[in-house]
């Protein structure tokens, strides 16, 4: 496989740095990405509900669900649909993107968890049927039941529609709005301790949903939300300042050296152990500054808290962190 | 020295038997020679693949996909034979099973969630050394620390009652026991495992758990629907059956390294931030889970050998921590290394969820042992406790001179 040199950019140093192995355009605004380690090594292990952090050779940084099968530890695979305002990162992935290219990736995290239970029903809306194909898996192979409503623009534009129905026939109901509307609420049918749902699609499913779900235990019925617009501010692309809490020492964070090695470097003990951000051994406390988290155990709300991070992946945003060891 | 390459397969063959007494009593030699062997060796007598390589065992930890864990983790075949108790749902299942009890219990393990706890676990530490010391400066290490810690604050932070806890240890003991053949250590302990196991099980029920503790937060989980409430009380005896004797036996550990290094108490002492690589590096160097068998999913190649689909593998955690392809040095206890990538925890999915836990239960107990005491000597050998799966002392005599 050849690296596209130009395309190598800097900013991506900085994260994992994988390979798209392969681009395929699945439907007219949706194209397929597998994208593997250039070193061949095993990716980070995920589970169904799982998104990843792609960060782009122009240092756009975006969330994509993984589609793919958690038995392959090589591959991830994510669909990128072009936005309709063609701005930013989906546009890049079309319009420049090629296989051989170098892009950057951060986590996976897991703020959709497939819990367990006897009977699932999944309702997908348009390109959020990703985290359903894998949670599709899981849920068969823990012999559950399950149906799936997936609804979308006009067949065509439907990604995966096909083959979900040549797979699943009867448990997969697929519904285009250009031939009506679908009552929700009355597919989802009322609470059942042994059902729940999830759903993952543009706000107003999501809302739809919420409403039919309002009065339901919570935790039996999860949604995800994906945003039409570019999240969050592009990956920090040079070096910053790390400041040791009580020791008087600041140290200097070169792009693409992790925070866990600066720090050793400089004579500090710390401990890692799976240096991947998965066992969490290396948690540091953050007193001050505004970290970049790469890791797969923080979930939102304890990201967007950032008193704590973990340096043998996550990095910085401001100039300086300060941090307690 | 009986480890052959037996043509025509080519794989190293050895008759030695790992869970003999003479192996468990002082597995170093055998682990040396295993090593050596090769990067997969036939153990003839149960069939089994035997890994003694720091990269192959590793590698093995990781790939969760080609060496699966529901098919059990020790030598019984669980598509074959019927398992003595119900598996665990985190150490004997693979994903997508494994997942939800798993993302569960890291989370209540966590190192967040455990931040709360480290200053009543110190004060707790503090107050067990000075009654130690209190009553003398010749102790049992293991009855008066090793045991004593770990027993007084897990058992609570779980949440069960007072009353009974002296089943743990034995319950645990067999548990690791049954990982291995059907040895004299299982027989030792197959007339009495029906109580432990009976009790334990009862203490798992959610009318026994108290409120603001690990098993609490495990039932609040299953109101959420993270977990069935089938699946709740096997996930507080994974934290009963795992949390108890691997950590004692890592505290055993930690204070049998410092007693035979007492450059390194000075060391500590001085710096009582190396508290926590002290224990990993401790746990490198004579790892409380020794062992662990996993199935092949299909045929592997690994070093030149084929191993069949559905074989058991074994993986020689101990061994690949002192590999000296990997470890510079490896059986030396020294505050100055990194031991950062040991596989004592293991590695990977399965990796010891409650490894935070055990840190936190060993760091304060010896912070506070090194606050009130200037030095640690053995006053007698210290007696190993023989054990299928885990390395451990039964007796370690020590002195210490207060500070
Ligand atoms: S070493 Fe595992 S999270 Fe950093």
């Amino acid at each position: 496989m050849t690296v596209r040199k130009e395309a190598m950019d800097a900013r991506v140093d900085a994260v994992d740095a994988v390979i798209v192995e392969r681009m395929r355009r699945i439907t007219d605004r949706v194209m397929h990405l597998t994208l593997r380690r250039a070193d061949g090594e095993r990716l980070p292990d995920w589970t169904p509900g799982s998104h990843i952090d792609l960060v782009l050779g122009d240092g756009t940084t975006r969330q994509y669900s993984l589609l793919g099968d958690t038995r392959d530890p090589f591959r991830y695979e994510i669909a990128v649909v072009r936005e309709h305002d063609g701005r930013g990162g989906s546009r890049h992935v079309h319009d420049v993107l090629q296989a051989g290219d170098v892009v950057g990736i951060g986590g996976p995290r897991n703020n959709f968890r497939l819990v367990p239970s006897p009977r699932y029903r999944f309702i997908a809306g348009g390109i959020g049927i990703t985290p359903m194909l894998p949670m599709i898996r899981a849920a068969a192979e823990m012999g559950a039941e399950w149906e799936l409503l997936y609804l979308g623009r006009s067949l065509t534009s439907m990604p995966f529609a096909d083959q979900l129905l040549e797979a699943h026939g009867e448990r997969v109901r697929l519904r285009a709005s250009d031939r009506g509307r679908v009552d929700v609420a009355s597919w989802i049918g009322a609470f059942d301790a042994d059902t729940k749902v999830y759903t993952c699609g543009p706000v107003s499913l999501i809302e739809a949903v919420v409403d039919a779900t309002a009065a339901w235990r919570p935790g039996w019925s999860r949604v995800e939300r994906f945003e039409a617009s570019d999240a969050g501010e592009p990956a920090r692309t040079t070096a910053f300042e790390v400041e040791v809490e009580g020791s008087g020492r600041v140290i200097t964070v070169e792009p693409g050296v992790a925070v866990a090695s600066a720090l050793r470097e400089a004579g500090f003990d710390l401990l890692t152990s799976c240096s991947r951000g998965v066992c969490g051994t290396c948690e540091t406390d953050v007193v001050g500054g505004d970290p970049d988290h790469r890791d797969a155990i923080l979930d939102d709300v304890e990201r967007a808290a950032g008193n704590c991070f973990f340096p043998c992946v996550s990095r910085s945003k401001s100039d300086r962190l300060v941090i307690a060891l | 020295m009986t480890i052959t390459s037996t043509a025509p397969s080519l794989i190293p063959t050895t008759d030695e038997d790992p869970f003999s007494e003479a192996v468990l009593a002082d597995p170093l030699p055998f682990q040396h020679r295993l090593r050596e062997a090769g990067e997969v060796v036939l153990l003839e007598r149960y069939g089994v693949y035997a890994m003694g390589r720091y990269d192959t065992v590793r590698s093995a930890l990781l790939d969760w996909q080609g060496f699966e864990s529901s098919a059990g983790v020790g030598i019984t075949d669980f598509r074959a034979e019927t398992p003595w108790r119900p598996p665990s749902l985190l150490l004997e299942a693979d994903p997508p099973h494994h997942n939800a009890p798993r993302s569960v219990l890291a989370k209540i393990l966590g190192p967040r969630e455990l931040r709360s706890m480290a200053p009543r676990w110190q004060a707790d530490a503090e107050a067990l050394v000075d009654e130690v010391v209190a009553r003398g400066t010749e102790f049992d290490a293991v009855e008066s620390f090793a045991e004593a810690f770990p027993l007084r604050v897990f058992p609570d932070a779980v949440g069960i009652p007072d009353e009974g806890r002296e089943h743990l240890l034995p319950y645990g003991d067999h548990l690791f026991n049954a990982f291995g053949p059907e040895n004299f250590l299982v027989e030792h302990g197959a007339p009495h495992i029906g109580e432990h196991s009976a009790w334990v099980n009862e203490q798992c029920a959610r009318d026994h758990i108290s409120s603001g503790g690990f098993g609490d937060a495990i039932w609040a989980a299953a109101d959420r629907g993270d977990l069935t409430t089938e699946q709740a009380p096997l996930v507080v005896r994974s934290l009963l059956s795992a949390g108890v004797d691997t950590t004692v036996h890592a505290i055993g550990a930690v204070l049998h390294a410092f007693a035979t290094h007492p450059d390194q108490w000075a060391r500590l002492r001085e710096d009582p931030s190396l508290a926590r690589v002290a224990f990993d590096e401790a746990i490198r160097l004579e790892a409380p889970v020794q062992t662990f068998f996993r199935t092949t999913t299909r045929e592997i190649e690994l070093g030149g050998v084929r191993i069949p689909e559905r074989r058991k593998i074994l993986m020689f955690l101990g061994s690949a921590n002192s590999d000296p392809r990997h470890w510079h040095d490896p059986e030396r206890f020294d505050l100055a290394r990194d031991p950062s990538g040991h596989v004592g925890f293991g590695m990977g999915i399965h990796q010891c969820v409650g490894q935070h836990v055990a840190r936190l239960e060993a760091v304060s107990l010896v912070t506070a042992l090194a606050r009130r005491v200037e030095t640690i000597e053995l006053t007698a050998a210290p007696v190993r406790h023989l054990n299928n799966t885990l390395r451990a002392w039964k007796t370690m005599p020590m002195r210490g001179t207060l500070a």
